[in-house]
């Protein structure tokens, strides 16, 4: 065994200053590498990472909503619906929800405004306040105890004392947020009493919210029917259609690294093989060179692709990833400043390592095995 | 005793420019005997260095050492046979640039896994045998062309081969460095190697340390006295 550990001791003392020899070229390789699995690795943590969070923060909201539909469009849906709810087994909570879309011109910005539940005292408002997200606080430039003013389409305009500024942690689906009180947001949009945006349904047991969908669907036949995991898989899909879309331009540029990886890899100079000739004649067989080159490919990507995965790591959840906010977390001009929880995945680092390593392994090996495998003799000519 | 029969080697074969750069030679080396290859350049002495040495495999005919066929064993038993069998000092010394004169010494110790200190101690001594030792830690292409043959010799000598194959070794030195190659061949005689050599230099030749002069024409053996 000592004799074994000896050997590749000696292979990688080989290799280190055989790679010294050609540092420019290598260094420049190597810088390449780990820029590539940088980017890489950073679409691939934020975008598991958003959708994380995503999964998180919407724990708290309701197992079904229904919307009312007219001609396959939204419409609103009235006080007498959520009475019929209310009366379903299983679902203890039935509350009408308002919320709409308001388009600021002078900000460039949608802006969601809703009332809060009257479940969730926390955020209980009186007429004239509001709870805003951070992203519309930072654009607006406003603090807690501040005004803020919002002009709807139809003319009527709000002026809002902000209570309270919603947490980052909730950044990614609050960003843009603005909670009112029910009076302002039926005067602001112009609504009568009876009319809410939606209904929600809060079920008891988890492995009933199919059941209650299926009853709500009988209930309300012109609502549509929405549940928790329908609305996690729409952000999931939004999330992964923006990183796929993402790893898909990258995917060049990936190509473009096999190529100059391949090339560099695979095209041994005459110096090279005239090395390897040498090595073969004086003793060394042709595992001895494949192993020591194959130690020449580990030192360049196991490198690249540690210090590449480490500062992916370092940009997305210490720095929250600024180079990918505009691609894939933005909404509008409000990109939430979301504090990610880090965390590593296991499967994502092994297809990374997968894509990346092993392929530049293959590059290298395989024309060295090709050389190392004939006559010395005919490799130094 | 090393003993080649009807060995022939040809290059570029079936190929409009084929050469037969050895051809149908015969040729037994004595253990323990300093034999040297003489004639034009063309002649295939290089190429039946590397025969003897084998660096490469004969087209046709046997290679034998002690009477095992050497010439048909498979790539990872010829290294090992490459390993503790020969020591091959090449033309142009065929260092390892960027390497220093100790660590192209051990090369071909590598794959044995020695300690460490077993290693360096054997390069030391094989460099303190060829008065090379002082430039250990050099850089091999900061050497003269005499320490770099040196050098080469040493890393020949490493794994204490019962062949030493020299290629042309007196082909860039000068008459001094010749003679000082003389002595370290009488050496290597005199511990009982057997020494095989390429040259046309009369210098080497005419040697007394020689003891046999194999000379040949293009790939055939012509007389061997």
């Amino acid at each position: 065994m000592q004799h074994w550990f000896n050997r590749q001791r000696y292979l990688i003392d080989y290799t280190v200053a055989a790679m010294a020899r050609q540092r420019g070229k290598n260094l420049g390789l190597w810088l390449i590498y780990t820029t590539l699995i940088f980017v890489l690795a950073s679409v691939i943590l934020l975008g598991s990472a958003l959708r994380r969070e995503a999964a998180q923060v919407f724990q708290g909201s309701p197992d079904v909503v229904a919307q009312g539909l007219r001609m396959g469009r939204h419409e609103m849906s009235h006080a007498a619906n959520i009475e019929k709810l209310q009366a379903l087994r299983g679902a203890p909570r039935v509350e009408g929800r308002l919320w709409g879309y308001l388009y600021d011109t002078s900000s460039g910005a949608n802006y969601t405004l809703q009332v809060p539940s009257p479940h969730e005292p926390q955020y209980a408002l009186a007429d004239g306040e509001a709870i805003i997200g951070e992203g519309v606080a930072r654009l607006r430039k406003v603090n807690v105890g501040r005004s803020i003013y919002l002009v709807s389409p139809a003319g009527p305009f709000l002026n809002l004392k902000v209570k309270a500024i919603l947490p980052e942690a909730t950044a990614l689906v609050s960003s843009d947020l603005v909670l009112v009180s029910d009076a302002d947001f039926r005067r602001f949009f112009q609504l009568g009493a009876d009319e809410f945006t939606d209904i929600a349904v809060f079920v008891r047991n988890p492995k009933e919210v199919t059941k209650v969908a299926e009853k709500v669907t009988i209930a309300l036949r012109q609502h549509r029917v929405i549940t928790k995991a329908d609305v996690l898989r729409t952000y999931e899909a939004v999330f992964s259609w923006r990183e796929g879309l993402l790893l898909a331009l990258l995917s060049g540029a990936v190509l473009a690294f096999g190529i100059l990886a391949f090339d560099k890899a695979s095209g041994l100079s005459a110096q090279e093989k005239r090395d390897i000739g040498i090595l073969k004649a004086i003793g060394w067989d042709t595992g001895d060179i494949v192993r020591m080159k194959l130690w020449e490919a580990m030192l360049v990507s196991l490198t690249a692709f540690l210090a590449g995965f480490a500062l992916a790591y370092a940009h997305v959840f210490f720095f929250s990833a600024p180079l990918l906010e505009a691609v894939l977390k933005g909404w509008s001009t409000l990109y939430p400043r979301v504090a990610l929880t880090p965390s590593i995945d296991g499967v994502q680092i092994a297809t990374l390592g997968l894509l990346t390593v092993l392929p530049y392994l293959a590059a290298i090996v395989v024309p060295v095995w090709r050389s190392a495998s004939a006559d010395p003799d005919a490799v130094m000519r | 005793m090393l003993e080649l029969t009807q060995v022939t080697k040809l290059y570029h074969e079936g190929q409009p420019n084929q050469v037969a750069a050895v051809s149908e030679v015969d040729l037994c080396l004595q253990m323990g005997a300093v034999t040297v290859l003489e004639g034009p350049s063309g002649s295939g002495k290089t190429s039946l260095l590397t025969l003897i040495g084998c660096l490469a495999r004969p087209t046709s005919g046997r290679v034998a050492l002690h009477g095992e066929a050497l010439s048909g064993l498979p790539e990872q038993h010829l290294a090992q046979v490459r390993r503790s069998t020969f020591g091959f000092a090449f033309q142009r010394f065929n260092l390892i640039t960027g390497l220093s004169v100790r660590d192209n010494v051990m090369l071909p110790a590598y794959p044995l896994g020695l300690p460490y200190a077993e290693l360096v101690a054997r390069a030391d001594d094989v460099m303190a045998q060829l008065n090379i030792g002082h430039r250990a830690a050099f850089k091999v292409e900061l050497l003269s062309g005499g320490e770099m043959q040196r050098t080469a010799i040493a890393r020949a000598l490493i794994n204490n081969p019962a062949i030493v194959i020299a290629d042309e070794p007196t082909a860039n030195l000068d008459a001094a460095l010749t003679t000082q190659f003389l002595d370290i061949v009488a050496s290597l005689k005199a511990s009982g190697k057997t020494i095989v050599m390429s040259s046309h230099d009369p210098r080497i030749t005419r040697a007394q340390v020689v003891d046999r002069v194999v000379t040949m024409a293009d790939g055939h053996i012509v007389s061997a006295a």
